[in-house]
């Protein structure tokens, strides 16, 4: 699906055939040479053509920060917002003009800190709004200042005895904030990343995405102890619904629970695939979810891929249904009967 | 109280008095679980549909129930209803209605000389009294004798007519102020038709609240009729108004009013995204109520993410609305800086209350007009419009919109406590009277630029997602002119600030001039805006009738300011801007025109009464 022709059907057009190249607008994208953001907008753009959405109906909406800039290399509508606030404005869109696919591009920063108020009832009203955080640990776009992602004693140009502050698991809050649909990927993951952002865009209703990025100036590295290629296998495990959990590059080792705690245990010597957890993106008591979100490395492999993704009927449905509701009970409002309702008196001439 | 010929008829086995007045204000006063604020209003509706022209101003604590009796729990709600045209809710009370004695100490000192009283002889117990401050019984210490007291136990009168219904004592104490409406409503002559009507939709799920509240009014009725402690009842005619169909409005309901006539004649879909805040809480509230005409209400986490939805809205072509209060205002500041920046349309309420800070949230004020000119960074201009009476904000709920849309504009629309709780008569206009507010969105791709501008307003186009081929991008970030890009070039930048400017400074043929009430030319002006203008009317008139050489001109664009505005304040030998604030408006016409006008500042949280303007002016000119 990467840049070959994929029919697809827009919601309220004749069937079109659009390309990643389709979706690349007349401005050059510029961030830092090497920044994982590239890789991000890339497998946007290839992602894109999947939903059947014409441009003129997909609305991408940032914030301040690096990741802000994004909407402008999207050859949709677009909003570049104010810092933290876009989740606002895309709900607003969203309850407004339901038929359209509205995406909110933000970081760790935006997100979490300026913006985090915004993220848990965006994400609790379960607002149809695909949110996609880049996290790099880092404030990269003012030059480096601790960010909550950033680790316990990290040195920042603000911390310069190291952070005393513990980060924030995102995917944690994007939880506890009832998001619907939560899930992890990282930048230099290319078809990982692809279909992660295409599971993003298919779900209805409030969508977590956290891409693990790396901002090779200010922070570089952040994730790479577990992303680089020659350790990955063993130190992320890859979920995919209705699988156990295995991982390592020789698919040994697995996450079963002992009481209430997840632990690594090695396949073999009587333990089987059969003691497993097994990954149920699906389920309603989200626990193992809580669990997944929270686990990392060095104590655990880093989950990555759809952690949570539960139907839920959307802010913009029920708010329409109210709408719609009324109109059908009442009848269309009458102006005149609303201006003149309540207990009234004439002045004649 | 005006009185003219006293006449006598003979109603019942009693000869009673009745007395034609001019005007009479009424105070109701009583712990704030006395009811006090539906007692009130129920007491507005009747005299509203009789036909007086009247003006209410309630007055309550800010705490939901503070302990029963004390001072600070007093909840008052006061009325002024006349025969002829009144424009504020008077200046003193001639009749204070006081359920209990905290009630009565707050509120006697505002009572004219010889005024009556009405009090609930029940609740002057030790302990209320006590609750009170009150070192000894002033029903029986001699300190309110040049009132008219009247004593009544309307508790034991109130639960003697209940008797029999299947309720606890406390549910029939709370009716108690039907009771005192009751005699009210003997004493004014005024029909118990539209409270009945009101209790039976009120409790139709609960008969026995309908009955018991029923019996409770009917026993004050009767206690009025039948009773030997009233030698007169009160007669005010009706008054000659404008001829047309009228209901009693709040200014909070006719602002919602008129932002939903806006969405129709705009036809475009309303979103209200608010948060709750004093007073501004009721138009989220009532605008919830209008879904089947296509409105759609948001209750956001905070005052930031309220106005973002709303800005998300107005960008999908839908009519963003946001309400707020002035720390809700200072929240908002920078969103309001975005849609300057994006040029889009957007109306935000600042139903102004008494600060800085929390200040005192149920009081009124007019301190925020700095604060909707000037707050925010840079130089971003924004419409200010603010309506200068209950009525009023129907059309400038209207015309705030009418401004955002023809301009590509947010627009600031400024209220105020005293307006927003208070009520008075409202013409119910017809819908061929009101402003056709539909403007087209961009759809041609050809030639399209998002920041291209219509050459008579500078509007940039309403391009909204879902339309082919117009996809662009826009943002906080500055932008080249006309293409809408980003840019960061010097000359761009001062020529986009001066467009900005223009564009609102442009408004100003689009609005009708300053009208000036009395000579064109004078010994003073008095410039008001917003709810001051009742009490600067009425005073104004009463000077005029003195053949003074006096004027008043009221703004209700602050920004941009009427073409004429200069020429009028330039036009008298003295200017006088009485407002609830420290001098913002003052400050504004001297800076703005050179004038050497004077203030007159009193912040009170509270509105200014009549008699205090009317000194100010007759201070000034004998000045001169």
């Amino acid at each position: 699906m990467t840049d070959q022709k994929t029919p697809a059907i827009a919601s309220d057009r004749e069937p079109i055939l659009l390309t990643k190249k389709d979706f690349v607008s007349d401005v050059d994208p510029r961030w830092c040479p090497g920044c994982g953001d590239y890789s991000i907008l890339a497998q946007a753009q290839k992602a894109m053509p999947e939903f059947g959405y014409a441009r003129e109906n997909i609305v991408f909406i940032s914030g301040i920060g690096c990741s802000g800039r994004f909407p402008y290399y999207m050859n949709t509508f677009g909003f570049h917002s104010i810092h933290g606030r876009a989740p606002t404005l895309a709900t607003g869109l969203k309850a407004s003009r339901p038929e359209l696919m509205v995406w909110v591009i933000t970081g760790d920063g935006d997100a979490l800190s300026i913006g985090g108020n915004h993220i848990l009832h965006s994400m609790r009203k379960n607002v149809d709004i695909k949110v996609v955080m880049f996290n790099n640990r880092i404030y990269g776009l003012t030059k480096g200042q601790v960010s909550p992602t950033s680790d316990y004693g990290q040195k920042t140009k603000t911390t310069p005895g190291g952070s005393i502050n513990y980060p924030i698991h995102p995917l944690v809050v994007a939880l506890a904030a009832e998001a619907s649909f939560v899930a992890r990927s990282v930048d230099t993951f290319p078809d990982h990343l692809q279909e992660t952002i295409t599971r993003a865009g298919k779900h209805k209703g409030s969508t977590f995405v956290e891409v693990l990025q790396n901002c090779n100036i200010f922070n570089d590295g952040a994730h790479r102890e577990f992303t680089d290629r020659d350790v990955r296998d063993d130190r992320m495990i890859f979920l995919r619904h209705g699988e156990p959990m295995i991982f390592g590059k020789d698919r040994d080792r697995g996450i079963r629970l002992n009481g209430v705690r997840p632990e690594v245990v090695r396949l073999g010597n009587g333990i089987t695939e059969e003691d497993l957890l097994v990954h149920d993106e699906t389920s309603e008591d989200p626990t193992i979810h809580f669990m997944l979100a929270r686990i990392y490395w060095p104590e655990f492999p880093v989950p990555v891929g759809v952690i949570r993704n539960v139907t839920r009927t959307t802010h913009d449905a029920l708010l329409q249904g109210q709408v719609d509701d009324a109109i059908r009970r009442e009848g269309r409002g009458d102006l005149r009967a609303a201006l003149g309702g309540g207990e009234t008196w004439t002045v004649e001439r | 109280m005006s009185t003219t010929e006293p006449t006598t008829e003979s109603t019942t086995e009693h000869e009673i008095a009745i007395q034609e007045l001019d005007r009479v204000t009424v105070r109701f006063a009583g712990d704030s679980g006395d009811g006090m604020q539906v007692t009130g209003s129920q007491f507005s509706q009747s005299t509203a549909v009789f036909g007086n022209d009247i003006s209410t101003l309630p007055d309550y604590p800010a705490e939901i129930r503070a302990p029963a009796g004390s001072l600070p729990g007093v909840s008052g709600f006061q009325i002024s209803f006349s025969s002829s045209p009144i424009y504020t809710p008077g200046d003193a009370p001639d009749v204070l209605v006081a359920m209990n004695p905290a009630a009565l100490k707050r509120n006697v000192g505002d009572l004219v000389p010889g005024g009556a009283i009405i009090v609930n002889s029940d609740a002057f117990t030790p302990n209320n009294l006590a609750k009170a401050g009150y070192a000894s019984n002033p029903l029986e210490d001699g300190s309110l004798k040049e009132y008219n007291v009247h004593e009544i136990p309307v508790t034991t009168l109130n639960a003697r007519a209940l008797e029999g219904l299947d309720m606890t004592a406390k549910q029939v104490d709370l009716t108690k102020n039907f009771f005192a409406l009751g005699v009210m409503f003997w004493l004014f002559e005024r029909s118990m038709e539209p409270t009945l009507a009101w209790l039976e939709e009120k409790y139709a799920k609960r008969p026995i609240f309908i009955e018991a509240n029923k019996r409770a009014l009917m026993a004050g009725y009767a206690f009025g009729e039948t009773t030997e402690i009233f030698h007169t009842h009160y007669r005010v005619a009706p008054a000659k108004l404008r001829p047309g169909t009228y209901r009693n409005i709040t200014g909070n309901e006719a602002t919602a009013l008129g932002f939903l006539t806006a969405s129709q004649l705009a036809e475009r879909n309303l979103f209200y995204s608010s948060y709750p805040i004093t007073p501004a809480s009721e138009i989220l509230q009532q605008l919830s109520l209008y879904k089947n005409f296509g409105v759609k209400t948001f209750q956001a986490e905070d005052e930031i993410a309220a106005i973002g939805a709303a800005i998300g809205a107005s960008y999908g072509g839908g009519l963003g609305l946001t309400g707020t209060s002035g720390p809700g205002m200072a929240l908002k500041t920078e969103m309001v800086g975005l849609a300057v920046i994006t040029e889009l349309p957007l109306v935000i309420v600042d139903v102004q209350r008494a600060g800085p800070s929390t200040g005192m949230p149920t009081k009124t004020e007019q301190g925020d007009l700095f604060q909707a000119l000037y707050g925010r960074n840079s130089d971003a201009p924004v419409p200010v419009v603010a309506p200068a009476s209950p009525a009023e904000c129907f059309d400038y709920a209207v015309e705030a919109w009418r401004l955002a849309i023809r301009h590509m504009t947010p627009v600031i629309y400024l209220s105020d406590s005293f307006l927003a709780t208070g009520s008075e008569p409202w013409r119910i206009p017809e819908l061929d009277e009101l402003p056709d507010l539909k403007v087209a969105n961009r759809t041609d791709p050809q030639g399209f630029y998002p920041y291209m501008r219509d050459p008579e307003t500078l509007a940039r186009p309403w391009a909204v997602p879902g339309t082919p081929g117009l996809e662009h991008r826009i943002g906080g970030l500055e932008k080249l002119d006309v293409l809408g890009s980003v840019s960061y070039d010097p000359d761009n930048h001062h020529r986009m600030s001066m467009l900005r400017a223009e564009k609102v400074a442009r408004i100003a043929n689009d609005i009708p001039p300053l009208e000036v009430f009395g000579p064109p030319e004078g010994d003073l002006l008095i410039l008001g805006w917003g709810s001051t203008y009742g009490a600067i009317r009425s005073a104004v008139e009463r000077l005029q009738g003195r053949g003074t050489s006096i004027a008043h001109a009221h703004l209700r664009y602050l920004n941009p300011f009427p073409a004429n505005t200069g020429d009028v304040v330039r036009a008298y030998r003295k200017v006088l801007v009485p407002e609830v604030n420290m001098g913002q408006l003052l400050f504004v016409i001297r800076g703005t025109y050179l004038v050497d006008a004077v203030g007159f500042n009193l912040v009170r949280g509270k509105p200014f009464q009549i008699s205090e303007i009317q000194m100010k002016a007759e201070q000034l000119l004998g000045d001169l």
